[in-house]
This record gives structure tokens, C-alpha cells and sequence, in this order.
């Protein structure tokens, strides 16, 4: 079995799904011929036609509501939105209606639909293309938001997102959709939703995020480690319906917790993570919690990228502080 | 120069504000007496559910409620041309054609009065209908992916999206028709041009002559219609949903009628439009002329029509006891449909608010 990337194995799960389920179609722009511009497509329209490869007029309004439309008709429609930072006109409808409908209706309608999206910063990406704003939709009820960071997870979770009778936002952090490879076999099978992943395991400092930046911390933690700090990380994966025990179990083991991702910081998720901390986990502390945030400010362009980004150093820093502070 | 396009738009009539047959060809449906009188009481029936809703909130029964009175030709033609497999995508004005389709005056009365359940038709075909959609236009994209979903599994089925004359100005309206057009969908549009949008007149949402244009540039079939002359607009829709079933396109008809209430129940239309306007319109609603036609075809009059309303009243008043009775949600209603499966969080979420019930009531 070769080993493939993140977006090699978004292109597998959806390839697996709509063999195995003809309700299962992809729309969006670009997802056709051209096989999406991250090629997260790539091949579809050619093995399973024009039929259930679909590209849309160029209209992200449009593209989100008929994708409500199709699922309440029975369909499985997986949309892709080509950036996340191009997801806003999506919001009303998303919003509005396929994250309400079954609640409208008391389960008469619903819209077991899939909205991905190439998600985040950091491959130098012109204006607008960059966002990372997962916060905007975990504030939306019967919506899930979810953030694969590894192949196998995108593979297992795009496959339950898909299977999920309920809406799923599924963000693909595009920074890593090439960075490592990973055996992941193509046997269908899907992890769970709404449960956060234990990446690794440690005593000292519980290290939380999602996205990307499992990249930066998973780094950090192996450096730290060398420092004899032994940090557990979590990655939180599903935001919505939030898992919040798996981190609450860490932080009684490891009383700090350091909270990280690329979003800006006033009201982005790891405020919900934070003020948890705080409602739960407070006599469990020896250290307030730190978080490891993009500033309150616009994702900028690209030469200013990296300052914007969370780094390694700053991740680590923030593991220092906590534990010094107890 | 060349002319690379031109376009004309059609107007349809065929009965005048006195009920006078304004062509000689009308459509072989009219010659089917009992089914028009069927026609003009559920017109009937429509403008009494109505006129109740109104009573109900002004004392103190219902919330705000969005009258559709004026508007009986334009459901009922709508309704009566759709058929049962077809979909309606509706916005919140449309109570005619839900009730035509089904939905019970009850639900109507329970929805608008605060009650999610008045969303969960009960009865075919308006279960598979969408419920109302409030925020504008957005019901058209909902319609269109319906239409798409019919045509890609080879459904001879029809998805029908109804809104009003300011709802022509958003872009899902825009988007819906421009996709309908692209891809050949089978989806009708109607305009329900009621000259109005809150205070808003039509003249101030386009400088387009008809809103029916609109669909032009999509390639759509595109027909402006008397939207209070029943007969041209249950020709008009039948004529677009037979040409959608056949697969060849989706269309925009623009039914011209007139806001004859309020916005709503929480609006004043006297401080923004002139009395004289109201009045006007209301010498060519659409149920006196159907009703003239049909006294002048012998099979309708005033015994009839006394005996009908009574009707109406007592189903009215069955309906309305039988909504006042149905007891509110329990408060674990906010949750339980919020997903498939309750997830653990929101399930605590749920045992919190047991809880303060408990203690609190």
C-alpha cells in the first residue's frame, strides 16, 4: 500500500463513498475536469461522470442552497467551497436553513450534506485565501464542525461526515494537504465524530488544537520533551458537538493546559475551550490557562504570513510559562 | 448594427376585474364547471383562514402573522396546477397554496402562534413540501436543488418556488434561476408581485418594465400574468410545469397582484401608502370576478355562497379550537431535533434545562 496525503485522502474517502453510495455526488467549482483546485477531485468527474461531479455556475450562494436542496430530496451532496476564506455568501444558507431544517421542521426534512472546504494559512496564498474561521460556524446549532490533520483522519471522518444524517462542515487544512504521507487504507471504514483525538500522551501540560497547527504543537511537545516537560496533546477534531471529557480527563492528569490555533484569538474556539477550563477543570489548575492564538487582525499577505502564524516557540513558550507559573 | 437578441414579454388574461372574458379561447380546464367552483371556494376558504389569523392575533392569539389577502388567485392557480409529486418551496406568504396542498389551517395557525410542529405537515402532499422560508428568497435555491435532484434520478417531478417582488432582488433568486437555466432544471418561479415589499414599492427594487424578464437572461420562459385572474395564472403555471416535466427548462412568471393588508399584523400601511391606492386595488381583487363568472355560467350564487362561508367559519373555528388546545412543548423540544442523535454535550445541555424546570416550572 503506497502512502498518501491529507488531500490524496480526502480524493479517496470521496471516491470510496460514492462507489459504495449512488445518492453520494460532488458539487462545486472547479471539481469537474479540473478535479477541484487542490485536486482534492481529481479523477471523479472521469470515473463517475458528469452526473455526480458537478461544476456550478460560479456563485457560493447558489452552490450552498442547492446543496440543501439535493439533500432534502435524499441526496448525499458533498460541496466543496474552493477556499474557506470564499465560504461567507454560504453562511445564510448553511446557517438559515441546512443546519435548521430538521429543527423547523421537528425531523419532517433534513439535510444530511457535507460543505468542504480548503481551510487556513500558510502556503502563500493570494488575499482572501487564507482564513481560518471554524469559530463563525461552531456558534451555529445542528451543525458539525470538523478538522482532519492527518490522511487517516481525513479519510475515517470525511466518511462519517458523510454518512452523518445531520450537516457537517468539513475544514481541510490546506497547509498540511501534502506535507506528510501515511499509509491509509481504503476499507471504508470511519472514525468517530465528535470525540477529540489523544496524539500523544503526557503528564505535564495538556497541549489542545486542531487544524494545522497539530503540526506546530506535535513539534513542540517533542521538543519540550527533551526539556523533560511531557505535554499530552489533543486534537480536537470534531469543535462541534464538542468532546470536552477527553480534555477535562487530561488536564485533572496534567493541571495546565495550553490552548493553540491560527484563528484570531477575541471569541475564536479556544475561548469556548478556555471558559470550559475555567467552569469545569478551575480546582484541577496550578496555572491559568494560556492560549496560542493569531492576533485580533487580518490574516495577512503573504510576506507577513509566518508572524501571523502560531509557531513552535511560541507554542513552547506557553508550555514554559504555565508550568512556571505553578 | 445587429441585433444579436430581442425579447418580448407576454401578458396573460382572460377575466377582467367584472369578471368579463377578456379572449375567446379560454383553457379546456374552464370548461369543467364543478371544478371551478371547487376553484373559487377554496379562494374562499383561503380569505376566511386568512381573515381568522388576523382576528386571532389582534386578540392576542397568534404572534405576527403575514396576511395574503389579495392573493386567492394566485395560490389557488398555483396550487391547482401543481401536481401531488411536485415540490413547493414557498415564502411566508404563501398560505393559500399550502392549505391547497394540504397543510392543515391548524399548522398554520401553530407555527405563526410559536410552535415548530406547525413546520411538520402531516398530510401529503405538503409533507414533502418545504416549510415557509422567512429569510427572503432563499427558498429559490432550495427549489433549484430539488429540480436538480429530479433531473439527475430522471423524475418526471417539478420543483415550484414562490416569493414576492422584493424577493427578485436577492441573488439566491438571481443564482436559483441562472443554475435552472445552465443546467435545464425543471423549476418554475413565480413571482407574486404584490407592489410591495413592506414599504418599499416595486418601482423602487428594479428598473426591469416586468419582473418577469428577469428570467431572461437566464433562457428561461419568462410570462407576466394577472396575478388576481385565476384562470390565466392556473393556465400560465400549468403551461410552465408541463414544459418543465417535458424537460425543456424552467421558467419565472410573474403573477401582478396587490398587497391588500398590512406587511404583517405589527405593520401600519397607512403611513406609507395612499388610501386611494388601496381602494383601486381593490376594485379588481381576484374573487369578485371569478365569482361574477361564475354567476353569469349559472352555477354559483348568493345561497351558495352563504352556505360556503358558514362552512368556512365553522372549520375556521374547529380549526382554531383545535390549535389553541394543542399544549406547548415540553422544553426538552429545544433539543431534540437539533441532531439525529442528542450529543453528549447538548444532552447535558438538556438535563440542565429539566432540571431549572423542575425547580422552577
Amino acid at each position: 500500500m503506497a502512502a498518501i496525503t491529507l488531500v490524496e485522502a480526502v480524493a479517496q474517502a470521496l471516491a470510496y463513498e460514492m462507489q459504495h453510495d449512488d445518492s453520494v455526488l460532488i458539487l462545486g467549482e472547479d471539481v469537474g475536469i479540473n478535479g477541484g483546485v487542490f485536486r482534492a477531485t481529481l479523477g471523479l468527474e472521469k470515473r463517475f461522470g458528469k452526473q455526480r461531479v458537478i461544476d456550478m455556475p460560479l456563485d457560493e450562494t447558489s452552490i450552498a442552497g442547492i446543496t440543501i436542496g439535493l439533500a432534502v430530496q435524499g441526496m448525499k451532496p458533498v460541496c466543496e467551497s474552493q477556499f474557506a476564506g470564499f465560504i461567507y455568501p454560504m453562511l445564510e444558507q448553511i446557517s438559515c436553513h441546512g443546519a435548521r431544517l430538521r429543527s423547523r421542521t421537528r425531523g419532517r426534512l433534513t439535510v444530511p450534506a457535507v460543505w468542504r472546504a480548503p481551510w487556513g494559512g500558510g502556503i502563500h496564498a493570494p488575499e482572501h485565501h487564507s482564513d481560518a474561521n471554524e469559530h463563525l460556524f461552531a456558534n451555529i446549532p445542528g451543525l458539525r464542525v470538523v478538522l482532519p490533520s492527518s490522511p487517516a483522519r481525513a479519510y475515517g471522518l470525511l466518511l462519517a461526515a458523510i454518512r452523518d444524517p445531520d450537516p457537517v462542515i468539513f475544514f481541510e487544512p490546506k497547509r498540511i494537504y501534502r506535507l506528510d504521507k501515511e499509509e491509509v487504507p481504503d476499507d471504508g471504514e470511519a472514525l468517530p465524530l465528535d470525540v477529540c483525538f489523544i496524539l500523544r500522551d503526557g503528564s505535564d501540560v495538556t497541549l489542545v488544537t486542531w487544524g494545522s497547527q497539530v503540526k506546530e504543537t506535535l513539534e513542540a511537545a517533542h521538543a519540550l520533551a527533551k526539556e523533560g516537560i511531557h505535554a499530552e496533546v489533543i486534537d480536537v477534531v470534531t469543535l462541534t458537538p464538542i468532546d470536552f471529557d477527553t480534555i477535562a480527563t487530561s488536564i485533572a492528569k496534567t493541571k495546565h493546559c495550553v490552548i493553540v490555533h491560527e484563528a484570531p484569538k477575541t471569541a475564536g474556539f479556544g475561548a469556548e475551550i478556555a471558559a470550559r477550563v475555567v467552569e469545569t477543570c478551575l480546582y484541577d489548575l496550578l496555572a491559568p490557562v494560556e492560549r496560542v492564538t493569531g492576533p485580533d487582525t487580518h490574516m495577512p499577505l503573504l510576506r507577513l504570513e509566518t508572524k501571523y502564524l502560531p509557531s513552535v516557540e511560541r507554542i513552547m513558550d506557553a508550555a514554559r510559562r504555565t508550568l512556571a507559573a505553578s | 448594427m445587429s441585433v444579436i437578441t430581442t425579447f418580448k414579454i407576454e401578458y396573460v388574461q382572460y377575466l377582467d376585474a367584472e369578471g368579463k372574458e377578456t379572449r375567446n379561447d379560454l383553457p379546456a380546464f374552464t370548461k369543467d364547471l364543478d371544478h371551478m367552483v371547487a376553484l373559487y371556494k377554496s379562494m374562499f376558504s383561503t380569505r376566511v383562514f386568512d381573515a381568522k389569523a388576523v382576528s386571532l392575533q389582534r386578540t392576542g392569539k397568534l404572534g405576527t402573522y403575514p396576511s395574503c389577502l389579495g392573493h386567492e388567485a394566485a395560490h389557488i392557480g398555483i396550487g391547482s396546477a401543481m401536481r401531488a409529486e411536485d415540490v413547493l418551496a414557498p415564502s411566508y406568504r404563501e398560505s393559500g397554496i399550502q392549505l391547497y396542498r394540504g397543510v392543515q389551517p391548524r399548522e398554520i395557525y401553530l407555527y405563526w402562534g410559536g410552535d415548530e410542529r406547525g413546520s411538520d405537515y402531516q398530510h401529503e402532499p405538503a409533507r414533502h413540501d418545504f416549510p415557509c422560508a422567512v429569510p427572503i428568497a432563499t427558498q429559490c435555491l432550495h427549489a433549484a436543488g430539488s429540480a436538480l435532484a429530479f433531473k439527475l434520478r430522471g423524475e418526471k417531478r417539478v420543483a415550484v418556488c414562490t416569493l414576492g417582488d422584493g424577493g427578485t432582488s436577492k441573488g439566491d433568486f438571481y443564482g436559483a434561476i441562472n443554475v435552472a437555466g445552465a443546467q435545464n432544471l425543471p423549476l418554475v418561479a413565480v413571482i407574486i408581485n404584490n407592489q410591495w415589499a413592506i414599504s418599499v414599492p416595486r418601482q423602487k427594487q428594479s428598473g426591469a418594465t416586468t419582473l418577469a424578464q428577469k428570467g431572461i437572461a437566464a433562457n428561461l420562459y419568462c410570462v407576466q400574468v394577472d396575478g388576481n385572474d385565476l384562470i390565466a395564472v392556473r393556465k400560465t403555471v400549468n403551461d410552465a410545469l408541463e414544459r418543465a416535466r417535458a424537460g425543456k427548462g424552467g421558467s419565472v412568471i410573474e403573477a401582478v397582484t396587490y398587497r391588500l393588508s398590512d406587511h404583517t399584523t405589527v405593520d401600519d400601511a397607512r403611513r406609507y401608502r395612499d388610501d386611494r391606492e388601496v381602494e383601486e386595488a381593490w376594485t379588481k381583487e381576484p374573487m369578485k370576478r371569478l365569482r361574477h363568472w361564475l354567476l353569469g355560467k349559472g352555477v354559483w350564487d348568493d345561497a351558495k355562497e352563504e352556505a360556503w362561508k358558514n362552512a368556512c367559519d365553522r372549520r375556521m373555528e374547529d380549526e382554531t379550537m383545535a390549535y389553541l388546545e394543542t399544549k406547548t412543548q415540553p422544553v426538552t423540544a429545544l433539543f431534540d431535533y437539533t441532531f439525529a442523535q442528542l450529543p453528549v454535550d447538548l444532552a447535558r445541555q438538556r438535563e440542565d434545562a429539566l432540571s431549572r424546570e423542575k425547580l422552577h416550572g
